[in-house]
């Protein structure tokens, strides 16, 4: 009865099955090892590949970085400590890290100093970084150089102040006069605050920073990393404006200065940094007064500054070019003038548009202050390969002191890069 | 209704110099000119007095005179009595070999690692976004230090390899790496060696004429031919046949270790090794982003319809997203080569004798003729960079969109 009975009814499910987890290999991270790893068998040996690359690489150094010796006086002494096992002597970054930062001359009781310079630059940059800030610290921003100065060269104060006035009656001069015509306000500030400096300048008592509150630090005591992080910094910030007046030139509708313009940039971007150095170095006196003595960190600012200067102007150029015509057409409907318009509408726009290949040649220029160690400067590599490696204790620890400044650079640039990114992001005003 | 009529023309007057926008850029261009007249004035006064004070004056027959200094690698002869001009001619081919060398290795990882980058497999792309990243971030001073400090401090010495069991082995029994230099087996050129060559070369052309071949019936028929193995053929088939039929007549000169040294072969220096390898991964780090761009760049419905049409996805890349993208990476490709030539005046830091270390370095410490070696070397650099944007532009202007 009960066979019939089955075979004459067809099976019909009275209640729902539950859910059930999907199968082992289609889910969690197997389900992601077989799409991203081993989707075919040529990616599946390409994987194997990479894995072995990277335990080749693994292998000898996470032994050598776990190992480390971080407390001796030498490598003699470090290589006792490990009894000859592989192990990093980090000990030459704890004992020689003053040097790595700040050189070897520098004061060790005045380092609180550019310390603080260092920490103030963060509150200085953020408003221009992050500029949800609230806009009153770029008061702020714009004291900072006199600030970091004093700082780090310490002296007497009355160079920075002088220096601030003569700034501040430029800025006065400039907004009193920049309404009735740009150019009158633009030239009239630059006069107005050389004639101050020149004036303020008799003020200043002869050998006031000999017993200044500040001990005076000169410029070929600054090393190490501080020489590259002060190098690039003054130099980027220095040639922005540099480098936004060049590429108007290029730009500009008058021949002769569009040719001025060209050939500085062209010149200067066909030949290698070092030449420019050399220049720094061996040259550039020559053209200076004689009476005069202008120090070799002056000097190799001047030359990283009009480097990074062409540079940044064939980024703008680009982002000034990439600006729709019709932009240019608005202003001039409106009858704006060139310096109305320039200011207001074009370099705005331009200027948006150009800031990741700003950023990039800041990231560049900054990677390239290590060449001043060619020209012995005693930079962070300049430091290593001199001083440090020459001394009898430490000859022989390449990896560690290379691995610091390179790791030194990664965590800087790489910053930067990301910060970058992030500001593209922000700055998409593009609706896709 | 009235009719406009222009206005009368005034006749020019001195204010129009200021208030009038039509004759105004005279007026600026004319204080351009002079303040710039006035800046070299100065300075060119400032420079002859300050030569004058220290006794010096400008003149380049320094450059004939002897060097006096030995140069470890040379193209050309060259001996300690010859002229500062061969000095920096030999500084200059040591320039260009370097750079041709490296933008050649550096294209190879450049264009190797930018592809792997977008490959589906999760390792390997991440594997190459950290070979960028951290190569890109890293001054490229620092990696010439490294790697040359790999090459002197970490390869074995020659007399490493001596003796019955030695601490190191050649490769493949003929090439030594020590810290002295890589030691090659050098080519011996006999009779007959020449012919060789001349089929090599014709080879080559027999390549670029098959594939001018293979596309232009391409385009005609529609037919496609292979093109991957017969090239390798026509490189390699002809010139063996000629080498075996002329008796052999290039053999190798393998290095031999005698005295402290090996002798024979060839050997590449350790600062070419240093400056080549670090020019390449650091620049190959850039070039990948390059073509990464460039891959990117070719919008995806160009691989759905090729796709579509049913091309294999070796196909796809090669006739219809390469051909695209390589417009977009060839330009930024041409001017990393340009950096390439400018960053190998790093040679400096680690003794390889280049145009910047001889003419910019020895020569003018010893002649101390700073101003007249500065300018010679900038004018050797802007040559190289003007020739170089000379021909990206013939280039662009030859593979720019045709828009009708």
């Amino acid at each position: 009865m009960s066979d019939i009975h089955a075979n004459s009814v067809a099976f019909v499910r009275s209640e729902e099955i539950p859910q059930q987890a999907p199968p082992y290999a289609a889910t969690g991270p197997v389900k992601w090892m077989r799409e991203n790893l081993f989707a075919t068998p040529a990616n599946a040996l390409l994987t194997i590949v990479a894995a072995y690359v990277i335990y080749l690489a693994l292998a000898p150094t996470v032994p050598w970085i776990l190992n480390g010796v971080w407390n001796a006086n030498s490598l003699s002494e470090c290589r006792e400590i490990l009894d000859g096992a592989r192990g990093a002597c980090f000990a030459v970054l704890a004992e020689r890290w003053p040097q790595l930062i700040f050189g070897f001359k520098y004061p060790s009781e005045l380092y609180w100093r550019p310390g603080l310079a260092f920490l103030l630059l963060f509150v200085a940059i953020a408003p221009v970084l992050f500029f949800d800030l609230p806009r009153k610290l770029l008061a702020f921003t714009a004291l900072y150089p006199f600030i970091a100065y004093y700082l780090i060269w310490g002296g007497t104060i009355f160079v920075p102040i002088l220096a601030l006035v003569g700034a501040a009656g430029g800025v006065l001069i400039y907004q009193r006069y920049v309404a009735r015509s740009f150019a009158a306000g633009f030239f009239g500030g630059i006069a107005a605050a050389f004639v101050i400096w020149w004036l303020g300048g008799f003020l200043i008592p002869e050998g006031a920073s000999d017993n200044a509150m500040m001990e005076a630090v000169p410029s070929r005591d600054l090393g190490g990393f501080m020489l590259n992080m002060m190098l690039g910094v003054t130099c980027v910030s220095l040639s922005i404006p540099i480098g936004i007046a060049l590429a108007l030139g290029r730009q500009s509708s008058m021949p002769l200065i569009k040719i001025i313009c060209v050939v500085f940039i062209e010149f200067i971007r066909g030949v290698p940094l070092i030449t420019l150095l050399f220049v720094a170095s061996v040259m550039l006196a020559y053209f200076f007064p004689p009476e005069s003595t202008v120090d070799l960190f002056l000097r190799v600012v001047i030359m990283i500054t009009m480097f990074s200067a062409a540079y940044i102007a064939e980024v703008i150029r680009g982002g000034l070019a990439a600006l729709p015509k019709g932009q240019y057409e608005g202003a001039d409907s409106l009858g704006l003038n060139y310096a109305q318009a320039t200011r207001l509408i074009i370099l705005p726009q331009a200027l948006k548009i150009s800031i990741p290949g700003i950023v990039n040649i800041a990231v560049g220029l900054f990677k390239d202050t290590t060449l001043v160690s060619v020209i012995s400067m005693f930079d962070i590599l300049g430091m290593i390969r001199g001083p440090i490696l020459a001394s009898t204790e430490w000859n022989g620890v390449y990896w560690e002191l290379l691995g610091f400044a390179a790791l030194l650079f990664f965590v800087v640039c790489y910053g930067i890069s990301q910060y970058s990114q992030w500001l593209e992001r922000r700055l998409a005003t593009d609706h896709r | 209704m009235t009719i406009l009529t222009d206005p009368p023309r005034e006749s020019f007057r001195l204010s129009m110099l200021i208030n009038d926008t039509r004759y105004r850029s005279l007026t600026f261009q004319g204080i351009a000119l002079l303040v710039l007249i006035v800046a070299f004035a100065y300075l060119a006064n400032n420079l002859l007095t300050n030569l004058a004070a220290a006794g010096l004056n400008i003149a380049y027959d320094f450059l004939g005179s002897p060097a006096g200094y030995d140069i470890n690698q040379t193209l050309i002869e060259y001996d300690s009595q010859s002229s500062n001009a061969r000095a920096a001619v030999v500084g200059i081919l040591n320039t260009l070999l370097v750079a041709f060398l490296a933008c050649i290795t550096a294209t190879v990882f450049g264009v190797t690692a930018g592809v792997l980058r977008l490959s589906n497999n999760w390792l390997v792309s991440k594997l190459m976004a950290f070979y960028v990243e951290i190569f890109r971030n890293i001054p490229v001073l620092i990696w010439i230090i490294i790697i040359f400090t790999i090459m002197t401090a970490v390869m074995p010495a020659p007399r490493a390899f001596r003796g019955d069991e030695p601490e190191a082995t050649m490769l493949l029994g003929s090439i030594a790496f020590t810290n002295r230099g890589v030691y090659l087996p050098a080519p011996i050129w006999g009779p007959g060696s020449m012919v060789v060559v001349a089929t090599f070369f014709a080879s080559i052309i027999g390549v670029f004429a098959y594939r001018r071949y293979a596309t232009n019936l391409l385009y005609a028929t529609g037919k496609l031919l292979p093109t991957g193995w017969p090239s390798l053929a026509i490189l390699f088939v002809p010139s063996l046949l000629v080498f075996v039929v002329m008796g052999r007549p290039i053999g190798l000169d393998y290095p031999v270790l005698g005295g402290f040294n090996f002798s024979g072969g060839i050997q590449i220096g350790a600062p070419l090794i240093a400056l080549w390898f670090a020019l390449s991964i650091y620049t190959g780090a850039f070039i990948a982003e390059n073509v990464r761009a460039g891959i990117q760049a070719v919008s995806k419905g160009q691989t759905e319809a090729a796709s579509a049409l049913g091309l294999r996805p070796g196909r796809v890349m090669n006739l219809v997203v390469l051909p695209q993208a390589l417009r977009v990476i060839i330009p930024p490709l041409i001017s990393q080569y340009l950096n390439i030539t400018k960053n190998s005046s790093l040679a400096i830091a680690v003794g390889y004798a280049d145009i910047t270390a001889t003419l910019g370095g020895i020569t003018l410490n010893q002649t101390g003729r700073a101003i007249e070696c500065v300018l010679l070397l900038m004018l050797f650099y802007l040559t190289i960079s003007l020739s170089i944007s000379a021909i990206m532009n013939v280039y662009n202007n030859s593979v720019k969109l045709k828009e009708r």
